[in-house]
């Protein structure tokens, strides 16, 4: 039975809908949630409405919208995705020419009422427009050449707005999210050893040219890749955020020094406490066992997720449901080791935690759009 | 476009197993931040604990040396000293407020410490967060660091440093002119968008006023960092890293330490401005207001008492003078009434007004200082004589918005851009301003009044000297204080012309010329004698209060007989040489009640010591006047030829 043949005869209908929608994965989404707003109160020193209140509401109302996503039919959606893409692109031009600077970077569209993010909602519409492509291309070209080239391009072109922005986070989140998702679509793994062969040679070839006659790159460039890599090159900025995260985290020990007890202090100097940081307040409040609660509960998250890919049979619902897992998989991995030292810092928040309005909606959104494609499945 | 069943089933399958394979290696990221995360927390939870409980690692930041300000000869007006101070840290002290006193009130046995110096401390560690050094008393000696070393495991948290303070060699010569710094505050950062790291410093010094406020940015520099490692007790253990700042700029004045020292001195304690400048470029080489007080005073944090002392003083030592005091003119303004009438043609050089001690306008008689008349003034006469009815009548043939527009080319009515605080904009009134201030008709007595400076016109000593600089050049020079910037000059861009003809312009010199060398010149008692120095220039005596009606009746009653507060200002502007103008000068002594008596001797000596560039000789003076000026001369307290403060008079 072809999923034509099944949306007009098996799929549920009318409030119905409501019945197979994942409620385990909500209220998973919701719980790691609550323990952003248990951090934000903790951060404001005891105040709900500092950070608590606005993120609450935020949520909120992603979550209505996360349901109102989740009943529309999927099929709807796939028809949307080209048209999502290309407002995508159109939003990321206005935010490069009338966009808002804020913490140095172009990265707002200033509305009014809300401030949009246009590289936030890039990474949900990029993974829509590659999943309705893979779909919508024969098996047996997905490997050609030509049928390879032209979703690279579907993923350089935002790529390269957001990096003008700058936003390298970003950046690196559409390129390996868009990866993921022809990677999951069966492109020939020959063409991800050459791109990887490539990079890393690259990155070979410039470190290695240091110091010798054939240097590639200009002396103050390599200076400034030192200090990206190595954020303590840089005390008084990067690295001392650095440092002071990962004295936070370690002094957590087991058990954390308990809520609202963490000696904020030390953490006085992050200017960014409530959204990019806010882990090590979690590590120093509630230790190891809450970090890696936290760190169990987002596993959940992505287990769910790929367990709903693979039980998906729609194309192109699968492929949109891992090209979700990926970024929200990216969030994590970024932000958790950027802020555990393990990689420079760039400007990636922790999905759900973080305070911010764009990335959470878009998160949100985006789930709407998996439940969606659980709810219409082909069963 | 549809596939076949079958080829969906294989896609599918496909999709599948490449799932699971990123889900795969999702799992080994997980593991891997898991695994870091047991690292941080767990393995290396005690040293980390240790990092922030005991040998924590500090970043403190390493402030920069101020930029060094100095004269236009290089002599040191600001620099920067050692400073041996002692600084507590709250979280090294004690856990308690309670025990962090005590430590305080160990110190204060080793250190004078008031109570009053104690509570501030104390307040300074509550403010700030717990990990920062908060700096209990400076300029400590030898003695009193070595006991405190010794004393060391009494005194947790306590440790002692070393750092630059600001200090001003010249003391009271530049209080007004390059002001001074103290410590950062709350407002300070405030009114900055986003605040240099260093303001976070307790008591960093940043310019509070004068030079050292406004070329704040020139002077601060940027800061360093070092990492350093401390111990439970707060001590340092070692330094682990150490990137230097980026000292702050040397700026070099067109101030001439000597004159000003000179001027300073010979001003004594009128109060009294005195502003001398290069009319060829500008550059204000002595600009001096009396009387003055000690920036050290400041730096160090002055003493209610003292700080008492300066504020009710009569004679405010803490006003900057030149910029801030806003006088009427007087006299001095009389050369603005002629180069106006000259420059629209309603009078030349010949031309004659009848003085018989009054002149009558809609019923109203308005007096000239000399109630017995001049007789026939003409231009020369009416300046070198000082006479009223001459202006009386010229003005009202000019009109007042032709006066002011020439007042405003003079300098007068304008802010001066000068790195000072306060700076007054003085005021050139005319027909426009009075209706926008006041809602009324300008009337003819008030051009009257204006026309010979007084009235609604104000000016400062520094608008009065920029008006005898552009007399003297002929050129709308521009009055500046920053001569160059880490040794790079500061160009002058050349200043354009008056626009005035050169016959009118030194009509109105030669007058200047006579006020001081002619017969009856009423600054005769101030002139040069030495020919190559003769100078030009112009008295006037500015009334601070109305006459009553029954004092004209009766005669004004002299100053002499008034209270200080209520005598006339004396003002004097001059330039010289007169054939070759080099600098100009103005003088205004408050309530000196005679600017060719009081105000005039000062702008010669001025002048001479700026033109001879040391003690100006005996010769320069009327033979008459050189015993008299040997006296005065070797009566001032001069600076030694080092800056070093002069011997201390006998009382």
């Amino acid at each position: 039975m072809s999923f034509l043949e099944y949306r007009l005869k098996l799929a549920p209908t009318g409030f119905s809908k409501v019945f197979y929608i994942n409620w385990a994965l909500i209220l998973v989404l919701t719980a790691i949630a609550a323990i952003g707003w248990l951090m934000l109160y903790s951060i404001a020193g005891g105040q709900m409405d500092v950070w608590a209140l606005p993120q609450i509401k935020r949520y909120g109302l992603g979550m209505v919208i996360l349901l109102a996503v989740a009943v529309v039919p999927i099929w709807f959606w796939r028809s949307m995705s080209g048209l999502a893409y290309a407002l995508g692109m159109v939003l990321l031009l206005i935010v490069e020419f009338f966009g808002v600077v804020g913490m140095g970077a172009q990265r707002w569209i200033d509305l009014g009422f809300i401030r949009i993010q246009p590289s936030e909602l890039m990474k949900v519409t990029l993974v829509m427009m590659l999943a309705a492509y893979y779909d919508w291309l024969p098996d047996k070209k997905v490997s050609k050449p030509l049928w390879v080239l032209l979703p690279v391009l579907l993923v350089v072109a935002p790529t390269i707005l957001v990096l003008m922005q700058p936003n390298l986070g970003t950046s690196v989140m559409l390129v390996v999210a868009g990866g993921g998702v022809m990677f999951a679509a069966g492109v020939s793994l020959w063409y991800f050893a050459a791109v990887i062969a490539m990079v890393g040679g690259t990155v070979f070839a410039v470190i290695y040219s240091e110091g010798r006659p054939w240097q590639l790159l200009h002396d103050y460039q390599y200076k400034r890749i030192h200090t990206f890599l190595d954020p303590s090159a840089d005390p008084l900025g990067a690295g001392y955020n650095i440092i002071q995260a990962k004295i936070a985290l370690g002094s957590g020990g087991w058990g954390g020094k308990g809520f609202m007890q963490g000696t904020q202090s030390r953490l006085n100097f992050l200017p960014e406490k409530h959204t990019d940081f806010i882990f090590t307040t979690l590590g120093e409040e509630f230790g190891f066992v809450g970090a890696i609660s936290l760190l169990a509960l987002y596993t959940l998250v992505l287990v769910m997720l790929i367990w709903a890919a693979v039980q998906n049979k729609d194309r192109f619902s699968q492929l949109l449901i891992v090209g979700v897992a990926m970024n929200f998989f990216l969030y994590i991995a970024v932000n958790l080791s950027m802020v555990m030292g393990m990689a420079p810092v760039v400007g990636v928040p922790l999905p759900l935690l973080s305070y911010g309005g764009s990335a959470t909606l878009v998160i949100l959104v985006a789930f709407g759009l998996v439940q969606s494609a659980i709810v219409h499945r082909p069963r | 476009m549809r596939r076949t069943p079958r080829d969906t089933e294989a896609s599918a399958r496909r999709v599948t197993r490449r799932a699971l394979l990123m889900g795969a290696g999702m799992s080994a990221m997980v593991a891997a931040l898991g695994a870091r995360m047991r690292f941080l927390g767990v393995d290396q939870a005690a040293e980390f604990r240790l990092l922030a409980e005991e040998n924590r690692i500090n970043i403190r930041l390493i402030p920069p040396a101020r930029g060094l300000i100095q004269d236009r000869n290089g002599k040191l007006i600001a620099g920067n000293e050692q400073n041996y101070r002692v600084t507590i840290t709250r979280e090294d002290a004690g856990k308690t407020d309670a025990e962090v006193e005590a430590v305080l009130h160990r110190l204060s046995h080793l250190i004078p410490m008031t109570k009053d110096d104690l509570a501030s401390t104390m307040k300074d560690i509550k403010r700030n967060s717990a990990f920062v050094p908060i700096i209990v008393a400076e300029r400590l000696d030898w003695h009193e660091l070595s006991r405190i070393s010794v004393n060391s495991p009494a005194l947790p948290g306590v440790s002692p440093e070393v750092g630059l303070s600001r200090v001003y060699p010249r003391d009271i010569d530049f209080a007004h002119i390059v002001g001074y710094v103290g410590p950062v505050s709350d407002k300070d950062i405030a009114a900055q968008e986003s605040p240099d790291p260093l303001l976070r410093i307790p008591k960093f010094q940043i310019g509070k006023i004068g030079v050292e406020r406004w070329m704040e940015d020139t002077l601060r520099g940027s800061a360093g960092t070092k990492r350093i490692e401390v111990n439970a007790l707060g001590r340092v253990m070692r330094e682990l890293s150490r990137e230097e700042g980026v000292k702050g700029r040397d700026l070099r004045l067109t101030i001439d330490a000597d004159v000003q020292n000179f001027v300073q001195a010979r001003l004594g304690d009128e109060s009294a401005a005195c502003v001398v400048m290069d009319v060829t470029n500008g550059d204000i080489i002595a600009a001096v207001s009396s009387p003055s007080f000690d920036p050290n005073l400041f730096v160090r944090g002055i003493s209610q008492k003292d700080y008492s002392a300066l504020t009710e003083n009569d004679h405010r030592p803490l006003a900057n003078k030149v910029v801030q005091g806003a006088y009427p003119p007087g006299s001095t303004f009389k050369m603005v009434t002629a180069l106006a009438a000259l420059a629209e043609g309603a009078i030349d050089e010949n031309s004659t007004v009848r003085c018989n001690g009054y002149l009558e306008v809609s019923g109203r008689k308005f007096y000239c200082w000399k109630h017995s008349g001049h007789g026939k003034v003409d231009l020369k006469k009416s300046l070198a004589e000082s006479c009223d009815v001459f202006y009386y009548d010229t003005c009202q043939k000019v009109g007042i918005d032709k006066i002011a527009e020439m007042g405003r080319k003079l300098g007068f009515g304008a802010r001066a851009d000068l790195p000072m605080s306060a700076i007054s904009d003085g005021l050139m009134p005319d027909r426009d301003w009075k209706q926008a201030r006041y809602k009324k008709e300008w009337l003819i007595g008030d051009t009257i009044n204006a026309s010979i400076g007084q009235g609604y016109v104000l000016a400062t000593p520094l608008q009065l000297a920029v008006m005898a600089a552009r007399i003297a050049s002929g050129t709308e020079v521009e009055p500046r204080i920053i001569h160059s910037i880490n040794d790079q000059p500061v160009p002058v861009p050349p200043a354009p012309s008056l626009g005035l003809e050169g016959a009118k312009l030194r009509a109105v010199q030669m007058a200047m010329f006579e006020v001081m060398n002619g017969q009856h010149g009423t600054g005769k008692g101030a002139r040069i004698a030495d020919e190559t120095m003769q100078m030009c220039g112009k008295s006037g005596t500015a009334q601070v209060r109305n006459i009553s009606s029954a004092e004209r009746d009766s005669g004004v009653v002299s100053n002499d007989n008034l209270p200080w507060k209520q005598r006339d200002h004396a003002l004097f502007v001059a330039f010289a040489p007169a054939d070759n103008p080099r600098y100009a000068v103005s003088v205004v002594v408050e309530h000196g009640s005679s600017g060719s008596g009081v105000a005039g001797p000062i702008a010669r000596d001025a002048l001479l010591r700026a033109m001879t560039g040391d003690i100006p000789p005996l010769s320069a003076y009327p033979p008459s006047q050189r015993g008299r000026m040997e006296t005065l001369l070797n009566a001032l307290k001069l600076r030694l030829p080092d800056g070093s403060p002069p011997a201390p008079s006998k009382v």
